[in-house]
């Protein structure tokens, strides 16, 4: 059996689960707890677990990092919720310097279990500096994880799964994916980190992507369908480290890659997935690798101008048209 | 509650202009808030509305040649730094005649012509910028002072703490003006701060300090007087701590329940704008017609930005990859 929830809901269920099984998990950050998280995703904790352990921290995020990164090199697994991924940029010395080196620097003495979760995306109209896509800037980081869920089944499981690893983790969501609805299993389960997954087999061509785009892909595809192209759709799922052999074994398959990405293009977690490609199946491929990416703008605020800037469904069809010669 | 005795000495026409300016931001405030509600302005909308005379009262003893510096809930700050409500309506519509051209939008206004210096969307974010804008009026020996405002929850950010020494430690003159409005989003401050009493934060720096009742115009008129006039002359910042209150939820989409209705009414009661219109009557005659014709001005002000924000069009396609460098 399975039931249909929200992406919202099934990040809380996760957070409810691990909770209960295991007393040293703690959630921290801007308005977790009473007054539930702004995006709700931490609605009810307080309740349920107390002040103890549902704590409300000032604005102060490189202090709540710090928090975070000090309580799990002592023994507790805590779960930061940054608000949003903007916000993350005042903590980056916390994050880069700290929670992703210490390990390393004190020659495997000390771990790091902490899950850092933070929404991003453009879509609502918030301007520049509320609608950043900054996966890559973590994915870039050796040290840390970092996990991108685009369905309510995977939210759930892979933020199991990176409350339970004993590495810093990046949980990056999507503001716009909140409400969306999908099933997700009654029983326990973990969704593994580090794989990604065939969310729909295709043998034309393979659409590689994650979050909110990743719906996108898969609409696109269905679309496509009608047109007699017949196309895979790969969900990357965990962003470092790096599902290659999927991704790669996807494109041997289907011999062309279109890769849709919500960040901006230079740079991007789409350059570094073409790169792997290149590397991996060249001699495979029948067309160069496709971007469809963020305008290289900071996000504006103006309605039309956003629409504009993020890549939309007839983006993914086009592009996909293009590199099988049926533009 | 009485309207504060020690005041600067104000023209009848300054004191009027002070009424009509807080009158403006309240009522362009609900207008936009309405505006909103039909869908015509997109994103969060952080309204003013109870804070009105913290912005005039400082703004209005400020010359035209002075900063200021604003967070995200700067509507009435930049109104009353003179942009025409107009350009700032186009700005919350995402039109391209808006203050920033559409493309910052309710919580990145920016009228430099006039002296204002945003519109800033991360808490804390602005106050640094101060420290800048402090060091160059210092060092082109200029007579000019920025005023940075920022809120409660802003107080625990480091910036806060940064910013604060380097204007002492570089004798800068800044004056920060905490609007305390008792709130960061559903937070209370003394949830968040572990000293309530937030005036003492400005101790460790040394910086002289000053609190005033943010819900009387004509006391943080006097304070600002003071405060502006020890930047100017002797190169210093100044603290001041604004007590003072946001009728409203966080932001247009917060219902607020964290507050009771009791509390909102008591802070009610003493509402800035109603108390300077009772000031008016009983100490410069003026009736209740010249009131009303106030406040048909008004009106007719702001249903213009509303008609030149609807009327205006959106930045045309080209307009995405413009400005991005010099
Ligand atoms: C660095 C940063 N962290 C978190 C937020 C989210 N946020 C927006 S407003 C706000 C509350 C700020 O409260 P306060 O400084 O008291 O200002 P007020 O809303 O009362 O004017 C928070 C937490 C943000 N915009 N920037």
């Amino acid at each position: 059996m399975a039931q249909t929830i929200t992406y919202r809901e099934a990040l809380n269920q996760a957070l409810r689960e691990e909770m209960r099984r295991d007393s040293n998990i703690l959630v921290l950050g801007e308005d977790v707890a009473a007054y539930g998280g702004a995006f709700k995703v931490t609605e009810g904790l307080l309740q349920e677990f107390g002040p103890e352990r549902v704590i409300d921290t000032p604005i102060s995020e490189e202090a709540i990092a710090g928090t975070g990164i000090g309580a799990a090199m002592v023994g507790l697994r805590p779960v930061v919720e940054m608000m949003t991924i903007n916000f993350t940029t005042l903590a980056m010395d916390q994050i880069v310097n700290h929670a992703a080196k210490l390990r390393y620097m004190s020659g495997g003495q000390i771990k790091i279990p902490l899950v850092i979760r933070a929404a991003q995306a453009a879509g609502l109209q918030l301007g520049a500096q509320h609608s950043q896509n900054l996966e890559s800037w973590y994915a870039h980081v050796p040290g840390l994880k970092v996990v991108a869920p685009s369905v309510p089944a995977d939210a759930k499981g892979l933020l199991k799964s990176a409350i339970r690893d004993d590495n810093p983790v990046m949980f990056i969501e999507h503001e716009a994916l909140y409400n969306t609805k999908g099933d997700v299993p009654d029983d326990e389960y973990l969704t593994p980190l580090a794989k990604a997954e065939v969310k729909r087999q295709g043998k034309d061509v393979t659409i590689i992507s994650y979050l909110r785009t990743l719906i996108l892909a898969m609409k696109a595809a269905e679309h496509l369908a009608d047109i007699g192209i017949d196309a895979e759709v790969v969900d990357v799922r965990t962003l470092r480290p790096l599902d290659t052999e999927t991704i790669v074994g996807s494109v041997k398959k289907t011999h062309r890659a279109v890769i849709v990405e919500e960040d901006w293009k230079s740079v991007g977690m789409g350059a570094e997935i073409s790169a792997r490609i290149l590397e991996g199946a060249f001699d495979y491929l029948d067309a160069p690798v496709m971007r469809v990416a963020l305008a290289e703008v900071p996000m504006p605020y103006s309605k039309p101008l956003e629409q504009l800037a993020v890549p939309l469904q007839d983006d993914i069809v086009m592009a996909v048209r293009q590199i099988m010669g049926k533009a | 509650m009485a309207i504060s005795e020690k005041r600067a000495i104000l023209t009848k026409n300054e004191l009027i202009s002070m009424y009509k300016e807080m009158l403006l931001i309240r009522t362009f405030e609900e207008k936009a808030a309405e505006m909103y509600t039909r869908g015509k302005i997109g994103g969060f909308l952080h309204l003013y509305s109870g804070q009105e005379a913290v912005a005039v009262g400082f703004i209005s003893a400020l010359r035209p040649d002075d900063y200021v510096i604003g967070a995200y809930r700067e509507h009435g700050q930049c109104i009353a730094k003179g942009t025409d409500p107009k350009y700032v309506m186009a700005e919350l519509f995402g039109k391209v005649t808006g203050i920033s051209k559409g493309k910052g939008g309710s919580m990145h206004l920016f009228d430099i012509e006039k002296g204002f210096l945003g519109g800033h969307g991360i808490v804390g974010g602005g106050m640094p910028l101060a420290v800048g804008v402090g060091l160059a009026i210092k060092y082109k020996k200029e007579d000019k002072v920025c005023i940075c405002f920022f809120g409660d929850g802003a107080v625990n950010e480091g910036a806060f703490h940064e910013a604060m020494n380097m204007v002492a430690l570089w004798k800068l003159p800044v004056i920060y003006v905490l609007e305390n409005n008792l709130y960061g989003m559903g937070t209370p401050v003394y949830r968040a701060s572990s000293i309530p009493d937030l005036i003492r934060r400005a101790s460790c720096y040394d910086i002289e300090r000053e609190q005033v009742d943010g819900m009387d115009v004509l006391a943080v008129r006097d304070t600002a007087e003071r405060s502006i006039r020890l930047a100017r002359e002797h190169s210093e910042p100044r603290f001041v701590e604004a007590i003072t209150y946001r009728y409203r939820g966080h932001s247009v989409a917060d219902p607020g329940q964290y507050r009771t209705k009791e509390e909102i009414e008591e802070w009610r009661k003493r509402d800035p704008i109603v108390r300077m219109e009772r000031y008016l009557k009983e100490n410069l005659f003026i009736t209740d017609d010249d009131l009303i014709a106030i406040r048909d001005e008004v009106n007719a002000k702001v249903q213009e930005a509303v008609d030149f924000a609807e009327s205006s069009p959106f930045p045309p396609p080209d307009a995405l990859y413009e400005d991005v460098y010099a």
